[in-house]
């Protein structure tokens, strides 16, 4: 099982916290600054597992990381998972990441950059809710991921999304077509005129 | 009041603060904002709120005010609201706060409700963080989900399974039906989270594992295609096919095939075919190859399996990747009690894994290599391992001396290198070695008779070295006490006798004194050496002086120590040279011969008489100390426990009713174990002859310290024998 999903850059700021077990939020943060200092520590040519520190419980947990550009990414996980399958599992979900967010035609995850991570954060843990449920591996199809991310975040969309109103389109959603949005929205006794969505 | 900023709004705000204050002050404006917001129960804007909330406990700022919001927001008809709402409940809520059991009923509706992504959202809220309680009102709704043709929805229906049969594992009979023809399906996430649901299944109940025994030729199917299917761009990752899928399989037979030869033997020729073809350029395919070795390792595969599977992790440790190293050694690990031989091939190369700068590394080499340690190649492991100990961290040096301590007292070929070992041991890590490695060390100087004029030497060169490692300043000063006469009449053989006088003897253990660097606990043995040393040496003006001295010392167990060694002088010298003389050998509680071992049995509780207790300890009837002899040498230190043993030889003893009241009945009837007749075997026998029943019977067997090893007694309690004659 996985305890926890943690992403923060190389300061130690987080940019997705996922705990799949209760932890109050002290502890919370203080198993991120712990997770960080043990990680930070690492050498970029040593393996990618650690013993996990102590507050994070116990001898049955692992963490396991990678380190891209300026973002950790850290896995707490028990026996239970394959340490190397963790690591693919990592790796697939920075593709998800790079097919989400990225606008180019050769989309990777190195175009990602922290900032998509940091401005979309709502739209981080939707995706990863794709990947990833209760602390078990739900889906591994890349393209399926995509799919089912794209298509709530147009369900989103068409009700006018968190902004309440029609913003500026979401880069995932940007290139499809959608030729069902209403050309006026109702939202209560306001009504709003839909702007063309113009490229972001 | 103006509409609430957005949230990216909100983040760039954010950003620009300077300062942890700064940063503080705009969170609390906008906390503040987003209560009176929330407190106008605004349904247009409550979602960008919680967003802007969740944001902000992220960053490690309280969040709580915001739980009852995502209540409303999951009750909404919105998508969007119930997209954040139920995020905001995972991430806010949990089991502890009562508010969490409101959401239950919204759940229930959006289980079923129309849209299939309202029913993702609620199973994946019940999967992550529901209760006991939610579980058991809603498995019903996740067990009907199970059987949908939804592929979507299905795969979250299996893991939200899983999570209810954690939290209720009565429940788990229920899915049961449900599992049927999981397997058959053809959407691969379906598929995956099929295999973990049986996973969890079979590892919480051995039913539910044999029942699903059957499904092993259905799991080697599904294992097959994806090996020998062609090029799937759906599920490739660097040319394999579904890695995730065939790990979780392996996984699964791994658990299926334990302890089982039909399921086995049904799974060799997959693993060995996955053994043999998975293509190890990149991480996927070493990812599969290391779960079919673990799996071969685990269940009863063939021996030409089991020699690929080791030969298999052998490769991975000359690998490049660290990561495959790591992981290999650790599966080494797990392997080395069962296949030792096989394990021992690769030695050489897990013992340069020691030299390697990676310190997980560098941890599981060194485990693995004290595993490996035997008879016979314990001179060449100690070096390596003794070199290691030089230059390891900090870290690791106590687990390593510890280690080396005790492989060297398994297999030491000679007694002179095993001092010469724990020498070196103390001089380089001396201040890591743990506190009980000092009484061992010195019970088993004592008892290597030959040694004591070499060992005494070394220790006392050591000390002229370097007084600041306790452990070896402790080792030194006790055998300096014990053999200093040996010391100065340079009586060593096995190398060059030192020439040294009884005051530079004296000097030294006075300067362990007075040093800052010793610890209390070392200034005590340095003082009781002096004194010992007053029956050894004949200058004993100087140690009185010496010993009167810290009669006043301000540490009370120095000078209790001082004042009482004076006491020695003054009153009872008569009495010194005996009080100080060698200690004899000590003997480990090893069997040899007869043992020793004494049976004492107080406590039988019958209900009827609680106050039988008094009785039974002081009574006629009470329970004799059942003794033999053992032919050690009557040694006049510690010698009470020899006192009590009489002449008693075990073939002799007739059987004896130990108690016989109130119609229990106990008698002890004693043999010897007819395979080895340096066993013996005594028997309890206890009969209830009352017409009621007798509870809390209770049983209890007390042994001296002197047998404290748990293989010296065997204790069987063959309960049948209780239900006898009742």
């Amino acid at each position: 099982m996985i305890k926890a999903i943690l992403i923060f850059n190389n300061h130690g700021k987080p940019r997705l916290i996922r705990f799949y077990q209760y932890f109050a939020e002290d502890m919370q943060q203080q198993i991120i600054r712990e997770t960080f200092h043990l990680v930070s520590k690492r050498d970029d040519n040593v393996c990618n597992f650690l013993e996990g520190g102590s507050l994070i419980g116990g001898s049955d947990y692992k963490l396991i990381y990678r380190h891209y550009a300026t973002l950790y990414f850290v896995f707490c996980v028990d026996s239970s998972e394959s340490e190397l399958g963790i690591l693919d599992l990592i790796q697939l979900i920075c593709f998800v990441f790079g097919q989400v967010f990225v606008e180019t035609l050769d989309k990777c995850f190195e175009n990602v950059c922290e900032l998509d991570l940091i401005f979309h954060m709502d739209k981080v843990h939707y995706i990863l809710q794709e990947v990833v449920m209760g602390g078990m591996v739900l889906e591994t199809n890349m393209n399926e991921i995509v799919a089912q991310v794209e298509l709530q975040n147009r369900m989103e969309k068409s009700e006018g999304g968190l902004s309440g109103a029609p913003a500026r389109a979401v880069s995932a959603v940007k290139n499809m077509n959608l030729p069902e949005i209403p050309r006026n929205i109702n939202i209560g006794d306001i009504n709003i005129k839909v702007p063309s969505l113009s490229p972001f | 009041m103006p509409a609430p900023i957005r949230l990216r709004e909100l983040i760039r705000t954010i950003r620009t603060a300077r300062t942890q204050a700064e940063e503080r002050e705009m969170i609390q404006k906008e906390c503040a904002a987003i209560r009176s917001s929330f407190r106008e129960e605004d349904n247009t804007y409550r979602c960008r709120n919680v967003a802007k909330l969740l944001y902000m406990h992220m960053l490690g700022y309280p969040a709580h005010f915001g739980q009852l919001e995502c209540l409303k927001l999951i009750a909404s008809q919105k998508f969007t609201d119930k997209r954040i709402g139920y995020l905001g409940a995972m991430l806010l809520l949990d089991e502890r706060q009562d508010v969490h059991l409101l959401m239950t009923n919204c759940i229930k509706n959006d289980l079923n409700h129309s849209t299939q992504y309202v029913q993702g959202l609620a199973l994946c809220t019940l999967g992550c963080m529901g209760s006991s309680e939610m579980c058991r009102d809603l498995a019903g709704e996740v067990e009907k989900l199970l059987k949908t043709s939804n592929s979507y929805l299905r795969k979250k229906a299996a893991l939200c399974a899983v999570h209810v049969i954690r939290k209720v594992p009565e429940l788990m009979e229920m899915f049961l039906p449900a599992t049927k023809n999981l397997l058959s399906e053809k959407n691969h996430g379906v598929l995956h989270t099929s295999v973990v649901l049986l996973t969890e299944m079979c590892e919480r109940s051995p039913d539910m594992l044999s029942h699903f025994r059957k499904l092993v030729p259905q799991l080697v199917r599904i294992l097959k295609n994806l090996i020998m299917s062609g090029y799937s761009p759906e599920h490739d990752v660097s040319g394999i096919s579904d890695p995730f899928l065939q790990v979780r399989i392996l996984r699964l037979l791994r658990i299926l095939g334990k302890g089982d030869d039909d399921s086995s033997e049904a799974m060799n020729d997959i693993l060995a075919q996955v053994a043999t073809n998975t293509e190890t350029s990149k991480n996927v395919g070493n990812a599969i190859l290391y779960e079919t070795v673990l799996t071969i390792m685990d269940i009863k595969s063939e021996s030409g399996l089991r020699v690929l599977a080791i030969n298999i992790l052998g490769r991975f440790l000359l690998n490049n990747d660290k990561n495959i190293r790591y992981v290999a050694l650790t599966s080494l690990l797990k392997t080395v009690q069962t296949d030792h031989n096989a394990v021992q091939r690769h030695r050489s190369t897990i013992v340069d894994c020691l030299k390697d700068l990676d310190v997980s590394i560098k941890r599981r080499a060194m485990e693995l290599s004290f595993a490996l340690v035997n008879g016979n190649n314990i001179r060449g492991m100690m070096k390596e391992l003794l070199y290691f100990l030089d230059s390891c961290d900090p870290d690791f040096k106590a687990d390593c001396a510890s280690g080396i301590f005790l492989a060297a007292e398994k297999y030491a070929p000679s007694k002179r290198w095993h001092i010469d070992t724990i020498m070196r041991v103390l001089t380089t890590a001396g201040s890591y070695v743990r506190d009980d490695s000092v009484p061992n060390l010195i019970q088993l100087i004592t008892n290597s008779v030959e040694m004591h004029a070499y060992t005494v030497q070394r220790l006392y060169k050591a000390l002229l070295d370097d007084i600041s490692q306790q452990p070896l300043v402790q080792v030194a000063s006790w055998c300096i006490g014990e053999y200093g006469d040996l010391l100065v009449s340079g009586q060593c053989e096995e190398e060059e006798p030192i020439q040294v006088s009884e005051d530079e003897v004296l000097d030294v253990l006075e300067g362990l004194l007075v040093s800052n660097l010793s610890t209390p606990v070392t200034r005590g043995y340095s003082l009781t050496a002096i004194m010992k040393l007053s029956t050894r040496f004949s200058s004993l003006n100087r140690i009185k002086k010496v010993v009167s001295i810290y009669g006043s010392s301000i540490d009370v167990e120095l000078q209790q120590r001082a004042v009482e060694y004076n006491a020695l002088f003054k009153k009872y010298d008569h009495m010194r040279p005996a009080l100080l003389e060698r200690m004899p050998i000590m003997e480990k509680t090893i069997f040899s011969g007869d043992g020793i071992f004494t049976v004492c049995l107080w406590s039988v509780f019958p209900v009827l008489q609680a106050n039988d207790l008094l009785d039974l300890l002081g009574g006629n009837d009470v329970v004799p100390i059942i003794q033999t002899t053992v032919p050690t040498k009557p040694a006049s230190a510690g010698g009470e426990l020899l006192d009590l043993l009489g002449d008693l030889s075990l073939t002799v003893i007739p059987p004896m009713t130990a108690y016989n009241k109130n119609g229990l009945i106990i008698e002890f009837t004693f043999e010897r174990s007819n395979p080895n007749p340096n066993i013996a075997v005594i028997t309890i026998h206890a009969t209830n002859s009352t017409e009621a029943d007798m509870t809390e019977f209770v049983f209890q067997a007390a042994v001296p310290k002197v047998c404290s090893f748990p293989s010296c007694i065997l204790i069987n309690l063959l309960f049948m024998s209780w239900c006898i004659g009742t």
